[in-house]
């Protein structure tokens, strides 16, 4: 390996260049796509509550951007507290079930199978168990459809360790615990980030959905329905546009606290 | 007579319950201090499952096996040997030093204390510059030498190792060898090597033990006189092809022994 390290500032700059590049085509197919959405609409005089114009729904969402903002941060605490509760149920089951083997062999297959129930579905009724405006019943639904993914995810990560592996722990006369400490859940990381990277978008989808279903007047998903009643098209595709970029920030954000935590990991590392 | 030797193994069975498998029947064996056995024969013969009794990773169906005087799990809580596999088992999420320091932090070394003792590993296994690479990026040859960095980092009496150079090529795995007996000599430690190479096992033992399978046993032992310190040359000597031949000999069973093909050859 040849390691001759350039200047930072240089290298820096490399790196700028590289990652421009690398975005370059996505960037390209995304102004391209409007482009061709604003051409055909006017081209084939396609009604706007049908399918506004890109540009129709940016000046509706600039004109009510406050409002929007509210809106998506109102849903996105929402989502938060779901993902949040969610995410740490399913953690804890993963650790106990890897743990007592016998256990998870019981259950695992009833949790598969609960995994095909429209968890969406159940909204109605958890409006009911809450009550329609207490956040917690739209976190319900959130935290139910993260649950499974990162559930199954960590169990596999936990338990996916070569027996090779374990032998060596208990070679230093570790126990359970220390062996959990030192290899298991090092070795569930890269599981559990892509399972919590599902979840993120999940969790968005479950709280906006719970909100079609009644909520506080202040939630996204209530703006939306309200606002296709009054047909107001361009301000619900505006409101879906603000539950799309919350749902991709807070993707992101899980992947670079990914990145942060496992710069170890070889799928973390660029060629470089 | 236990108290002298390093590893006493004594009328030793393994018996899998799945099929009633007879993996090690009656299997008798001392280790003096600073040998170098090693562990040959064809799969299933049961020498991996031995060399894990001794390291009390397996519990044998019968017998009684005594290390550094101890029990063979009293041993292993008292961490006395280290041990190498045929995958080097290094943790991604951890670098080179990390790894070397993983049983230090286990038998709670300070800081300082590991820093100094992961240096002189790797100045042993010749990995000095690479402390802060991660596994993933090490050739396999040198992956393995930080497994055995690892496997003396804490400077136990004994080395176990289960074909520790068996996935390398084989100019790797010549090269390996020599820098195992280098560091055999520099620690004193005794190891039990278990391999399926012939010329391997005589290159490196000072005793090859020949196993034959179903139920695993001992066929014979066969004393390695070649001078130490070996070198390149040793796999010239003469003597190195012959004890290469009865090793063999052996592998192939007592039936063999003494064909009039090595009638003639004597």
């Amino acid at each position: 390996m040849t390691l001759v390290a350039p200047v930072a500032g240089e290298r820096l700059l490399g790196r700028t260049l590289r990652r421009a590049r690398d975005w370059a085509p996505a960037a390209v197919v995304l102004v391209l796509s409007l482009a061709l959405w604003q051409g055909l609409v006017a081209a084939l005089e396609i009604e706007r509550f049908l399918l506004p114009r890109p540009t129709q729904i940016l000046k509706a969402f600039w004109e009510q951007r406050d409002t929007l903002w509210s809106a998506g941060l109102f849903t996105f605490r929402e989502a938060l507290g779901g993902f949040a509760i969610g995410c740490t149920a399913a953690i804890l089951a993963a650790l106990v079930l890897a743990r007592w083997r016998r256990l998870g062999g019981a259950l695992m297959p009833y949790a598969i199978a609960a995994n095909a129930v429209p968890i969406i579905a159940f909204a109605p009724i958890t409006n009911q168990w809450f009550g329609l405006l207490n956040p917690l019943s739209k976190m319900v639904i959130a935290a139910i459809l993260c649950f499974f993914p990162v559930l199954v995810n960590t169990l596999r990560g936990l338990t996916s360790v070569r027996p090779s592996s374990i032998e060596l722990m208990r070679s230093y006369a570790a126990g359970e615990l220390e062996i959990f400490r030192r290899v298991r859940i090092p070795n569930s990381l890269p599981y559990v980030f892509s399972a919590l990277k599902v979840a993120s978008v999940l969790a968005m989808i479950g709280a906006v959905v719970g909100e079609f279903f009644g909520g506080s007047q202040e939630a996204l998903g209530v703006q939306i329905r309200s606002a296709t009643a009054l047909f107001q098209f361009e301000t619900a595709w505006a409101a879906i546009l603000v539950a799309s970029l919350l749902g991709i920030a807070f993707y992101l954000v899980i992947a670079l606290v990914e990145r942060l935590t496992m710069g170890w990991h070889p799928s973390t590392r660029t060629a470089d | 007579m236990s108290g002298a030797a390093a590893v006493s193994i004594r009328r030793v069975s393994k018996t899998f319950a799945a099929g009633d498998v007879v993996a090690l029947q009656e299997i008798d064996l001392d280790i003096r201090p600073r040998e170098f056995v090693s562990l040959i024969g064809p799969s299933g013969c049961g020498k991996s499952t031995l060399l894990r009794i001794v390291g009390d990773l397996i519990r044998p169906s019968s017998g009684e096996i005594v290390v550094n005087g101890k029990s063979a799990h009293e041993a292993r809580l008292d961490r006395d040997y280290g041990i190498v596999f045929q995958d080097a088992v290094l943790y991604d999420w951890r670098t080179v030093a990390r790894n070397i320091a993983l049983p230090l932090e286990m038998a709670g070394w300070d800081r300082a204390r590991r820093a100094e003792r992961v240096r002189e590993m790797l100045e042993l296994v010749e990995l000095t510059g690479f402390e802060s690479r991660h596994p993933w990026q090490l050739s396999g040859g040198m992956q393995q030498r930080v497994a055995i960095a690892r496997a003396l980092s804490f400077s136990p009496a004994l080395l176990l190792m289960d074909e520790p150079f068996g996935a390398l090529d084989e100019m790797t795995r010549e090269r390996l060898n020599a820098e195992l007996l280098r560091i055999w000599r520099e620690t004193g430690c005794t190891v039990l090597f278990v391999t399926h190479s012939i010329a391997e096992a005589v290159f490196l033992s000072t005793r090859v033990v020949v196993m034959s399978p179903r139920p695993g046993r001992i066929a014979e032992i066969v004393e390695i006189d070649l001078a130490q310190p070996r070198t390149g040359d040793t796999r010239e000597d003469p003597r190195f092809f012959e004890l290469v031949t009865e090793v063999r000999e052996a592998l192939h069973g007592g039936s063999d022994r003494g064909s009039p093909r090595l009638r003639v050859a004597e």
